[in-house]
């Protein structure tokens, strides 16, 4: 496909603009970070970082999330992959009603559910501790979990179930053995899927939590912002600890990233 | 059953088995006590006039009537109509240009740029908030730029001014979805045959003629789930707005259903109310991927 110069450079003009927006933002946040208090006091300011983390709780905030979200991306992973074994690589009576119950709690706003959940949460005694953050994110995660797994087992598997079987594989050494060093990619993908959900998670730990001990870091953040007298310097700091450990991650895996989020579409 | 014994060697994969249910039990287990369970408590408590507290009292359809009948719900759902052009409209438009632009001129370095791009859908929407409250404000990067230019006399607290306040957050929606529109629609470009892009250059098409009649209609399909992810976003908008414009901002001109639930629920004492929007806003969310899908997919399978 042959271009006219004019149009090449206008291409990648127009391309390094939206690429320098879409940057601007993030960078802005690391700049600020590490700025001195005033402005054009010159130097570098690491400590900004320190000051977050410890005069910030910024330390405790991330602790935290990263509790949830360890317990939350284990348990759903477990859970994911044994529904979607079952609903991808075997047939039984109500197959097609169980997975679309599935898909119903998989397509439900966290919005609309907050409030009852709150409410029956709080009957429970469960709320202001970190079972109210994972039971409800366990649940949506392996909704989506289940799907997705489904999705790789249905179109990986059929010849080989077969053939394990023929081998007198069980179904436990057949997913064990067998499906399971295949599904690494799709294991993987859905792991850093819900990471980044759970760890940038935010109305439902506002909601079931007040306890300033258990405060995930999106959450802290906004306490944080939210106060008059917050440095600017020390806030962006603290933005850029809650968002590094995704940012992160997203650098070397963003393959799984994108893909996910593309074809894993419609979580609720 | 007696698991891992292989019955009726020859049977086929599919064949029936009851120890399904001991691999689905904890996942349907979950599933029913945190999403649907709610899902029917929030319906039901959606009927009642009840301030999480007290007895709550019958209420009937009155929480859903004022869906309609209450000026603050009515200028909530209208100003998430506002946010869809940003949210939803603005990207898919910047999206299929540029991945467009990018297919024609085989630009080199793409996945440093797809990696840039799509980095806004990764950041906690909690950070992009501060992040874009930073560049808002009155002595931030946006006015600072303005001045620069010589436009000093279009600087204003664009958070803080409730006729720009709506409008500057929903464009951080359009920075948030353009990287996703762009990522998914380069990938279906290059799905699309060349011999597509050949016969309309030998029929004479253009540039503009060959994104009419060539990439647009290849690309229903991604248009189509574009299109349901972003009006989703833009419907269940919340962390943006809680963060960017505390209170609903300036004249709650920037108060949206989601926020609405998360006050009427937890600081005005009207749950009732707030589980009828929840409600709403499920319906809603349903309507969209339904109906977007079968746009998207019956075009397609025509």
């Amino acid at each position: 496909m042959r271009i006219s110069r004019t149009e090449r450079v206008g291409t990648y003009l127009v391309l390094l603009v939206f690429t320098a927006s879409a940057l601007f933002p993030v960078l802005s946040i690391v700049a600020t970070a590490l700025r001195p208090e005033v402005v054009g006091q010159g130097g570098w300011r690491p400590e900004n970082l320190v000051t977050a983390w410890t005069v910030g709780h910024f330390g405790g905030y991330l602790r935290n999330s990263a509790i949830v979200s360890a317990v939350v991306v284990a348990v759903s992973a477990v859970l994911s992959v044994l529904a979607g074994y079952a609903f991808g690589a075997m047939r039984f009576r109500g197959r097609g009603v169980l997975f679309s119950l599935l898909l119903l709690g998989m397509m439900v706003p966290t919005e609309a559910l907050v409030v009852p959940l709150y409410f029956d949460l709080r009957d429970l005694g469960l709320t202001d501790t970190y079972l109210s953050l994972v039971l409800p994110q366990v649940a949506q995660s392996v909704a989506f979990g289940a799907f997705w797994m489904r999705a790789f087992f249905l179109s990986h598997t059929r010849d080989l179930v077969e053939a394990a079987r023929m081998d007198g594989a069980g179904h436990v050494r057949t997913l064990w053995s067998v499906l399971l060093p295949l599904a690494r990619p799709a294991v993987v993908t859905l792991v850093v899927l819900v990471f980044l959900w759970t760890w940038n998670e935010f109305m439902l730990a506002l909601v079931m939590v007040t306890d300033e001990g258990l405060r995930t870091a999106p959450l802290g953040l906004r306490f944080f912002a939210g106060r008059a007298t917050t440095s600017v310097p020390v806030l962006a700091a603290g933005s850029m600890l809650v968002a590094l450990p995704v940012v992160l991650l997203y650098l070397f895996l963003q393959r799984h990233f994108i893909r996910g989020m593309l074809d894993g579409a419609v979580k609720g | 059953m007696p698991p891992g014994k292989p019955r009726r060697s020859a049977g086929p994969p599919g064949e029936p088995r009851r120890v399904a249910y001991l691999y689905l039990l904890p996942a349907l287990v979950v599933n029913a006590l945190f999403l649907l369970f709610p899902l029917g408590r929030g319906a039901w408590i959606s009927l009642f006039d009840w301030d999480g507290l007290t007895l709550g009292h019958w209420a009937g359809w009155d929480n859903y009537r004022a869906l309609v009948a209450d000026a603050g719900l009515r200028a909530a759902f209208g100003h998430v109509a506002v946010l869809l052009v940003f949210f939803s409209a603005l990207p898919i438009a910047i999206g299929l240009v540029l991945a467009t632009a990018l297919h024609r001129a085989r630009v080199r370095g793409m996945a440093f740029f797809r990696t840039a791009l799509f980095l806004p859908q990764v950041v906690a929407m909690v950070v992009v908030g501060v992040a874009w409250r930073g560049i808002y404000a009155p002595d931030g990067a946006l006015n600072g730029a303005l001045r620069a230019l010589g436009l000093g006399s279009w600087a204003t607290s664009w958070l803080g001014d409730s006729d720009t306040a709506l409008v500057a957050v929903g464009f951080v929606g359009t920075w948030v979805q353009s990287g996703l529109a762009v990522v998914l629609f380069l990938g279906g470009i290059g799905r699309i045959p060349r011999e597509l892009f050949e016969a309309a250059r030998l029929d004479g098409a253009g540039a503009l003629r060959e994104f009419r009649s060539v990439v647009v209609p290849s690309l229903r399909a991604e248009i189509g789930v574009a299109a349901t992810l972003t009006t989703i976003a833009a419907l269940r908008t919340f962390d943006l707005v809680y963060v960017m414009t505390p209170q609903g901002g300036p004249g709650r001109s920037t108060t949206v259903p989601a926020y609405e639930i998360y006050h009427r629920a937890f600081h005005s004492g009207q749950v009732g109310s707030a589980a009828a929007l929840g409600v709403a806003l499920t319906a809603l969310s349903f309507l969209v991927t339904m109906g977007i899908g079968r746009l998207a997919g019956g075009e397609r399978a025509r």
